[in-house]
């Protein structure tokens, strides 16, 4: 039996994706723990691992008419040296794991290892990326909240890979991310917020905020962007209660080992509050 | 089933068959004797077992030997030949940086991993670049310390 496959390209890659089931395997972070068996010996892997870290199509970031392209296999590393990622995904990307972990692990891996912590995540969400998803036949393009469906749950055939995501580049002069972790790194996050928004002349023109690790997947509630969008950074502090309200009622976080329910619930809406107060 | 994995080792071409799933780390340690990079939690939390693939400092324990085919590896058995690592040992010791030993091969790789791109760091630069290693022993100031030292002392090196 083949255990692995190492494709020189992406045809390739697809071919064998199409041709059998896989397991695609970029930088392995999460799968070679999730996969782990006793120390010393071999991992335990279902199926064979399509080996696609090294696949030069999917390791690019460019930009075209107004979108950021970032190749699903960028590392970690790479998308927070780049001078055109935004730095809202930097700096989340940032406060990941550790160096060595960020030299190796991928966007692309975080995103459909699909946990409701996975650090990229939230900021992709506020961002409005899309994902795109290729076979041997063709692409096809989902908006980010449509590819995951729920904790360790992506849209993604067997025949498919995600190749790229896409972000719409804009400009965002008020940038707030905050992870909740238990210490400064190697930390698996309790909860995650991201604020990102545009003024212009104190008006608000832009506004996204999303919260990760709080629900099944990342919360992004346009009617509380809606409320605020096109008033004046002035009357936002009153109007804080009710958009604490609106999020509230979507923030359904879990007790497990690495946080209780309530403290999610409560220092989320305090996020909520520290960004909105602090817009300028 | 296995295969032949080719790449480069502190500076020599080898050659191995082997399964690619295998955790690098193991094939280090087993298939090729080199003890000094350690297993410390075998997740990626400990950075014990650091080496540099392609000047790049990954974790070994999660590294598959498969990816390794053609990379360039330095492990802390042919960083000790360097008079890079001189400067670095002779601080760490002046320093205490060093007690029970087991963190010290993965503190040294990430620290040649963070001077060889900023040979000047600042101390939050430093322990950032040693975030992923953890230390039951010292505490980290006095490795933090020998990082400065060698920076100091290594001028041109790096």
């Amino acid at each position: 039996m083949v255990e692995s496959f190492r494709p020189e390209n992406l045809r390739e890659a697809l071919t064998l994706r199409r041709d059998s089931k896989v397991i695609p395997f970029a930088g392995g972070t999460d799968l070679m723990v999730r996969k782990r068996s006793w120390s010393g010996t071999l991992p335990r892997f279902e199926y064979p691992a399509l080996f696609i870290s090294g696949i030069n199509q999917i390791k690019e970031i460019s930009s075209t008419e107004g979108i950021l392209n970032i190749g699903a296999a960028v590392t970690l590393a790479s998308l927070i040296q780049h001078d055109a990622v935004p730095v809202i995904l930097k700096r989340a990307a940032f406060q990941m794991a550790s160096p060595a972990i960020r030299n190796a692990g991928t966007i692309g891996g975080n995103i459909c290892n699909a946990s409701p912590a996975g650090d990229t995540i939230a900021p992709l969400y506020a961002l409005g990326a899309t994902v795109v998803l290729q076979n041997s036949l063709g692409q096809r393009e989902l908006q980010i909240n449509e590819f995951i469906k729920g904790p360790g749950r992506i849209d993604l055939k067997d025949d498919e890979l995600l190749v790229a995501i896409n972000i719409p580049i804009e400009d965002y002069n008020n940038v707030y991310y905050k992870k909740v972790g238990t210490r400064k790194a190697d930390a698996l996050s309790k909860l995650s917020f991201v604020g990102i928004a545009r003024t212009v002349d104190e008006q608000l023109v832009d506004l996204r905020m999303a919260i990760g690790a709080v629900a099944p997947v990342v919360i992004r509630i346009r009617a509380a962007e809606n409320m605020l969008k096109g008033r004046n950074v002035k009357e936002i502090p009153k109007l804080i209660p009710d958009i604490k309200n609106i999020f509230s009622d979507f923030i359904k976080p879990i007790d497990d080992q690495r946080s209780n329910a309530a403290y999610r619930k409560s220092v989320s809406l305090r996020l909520v509050e520290d960004f909105l107060k602090g817009m300028r | 089933m296995e295969k032949e994995i080719e790449f480069v080792l502190n500076g020599k071409i080898v050659q191995i068959k082997t399964n690619p799933l295998r955790r690098f780390l193991d094939v280090l340690r087993e298939d090729l004797g080199l003890k000094g990079s350690k297993e410390g939690c075998g997740e990626g939390e400990c950075g014990a077992c650091s080496v540099l693939v392609g000047g790049i400092l990954v974790n070994a324990c999660l590294t598959a030997v498969g990816t390794i085919v053609g990379q360039d590896v330095l492990t802390i058995e042919g960083y000790r030949e360097t008079e890079r690592f001189k400067v670095l040992e002779k601080a760490f010791a002046e320093a205490g940086a060093v007690q029970c030993g087991y963190c010290t091969p993965g503190m040294l790789m990430a620290a040649e991993a963070l001077l060889s791109i900023n040979p000047k760091p600042d101390e939050r630069e430093i322990r950032e670049a040693i975030s992923g290693n953890l230390c039951r022993c010292t505490g980290y100031s006095m490795i933090v310390e020998a990082i400065q030292t060698a920076s100091k002392r290594g001028e041109g090196l790096w």
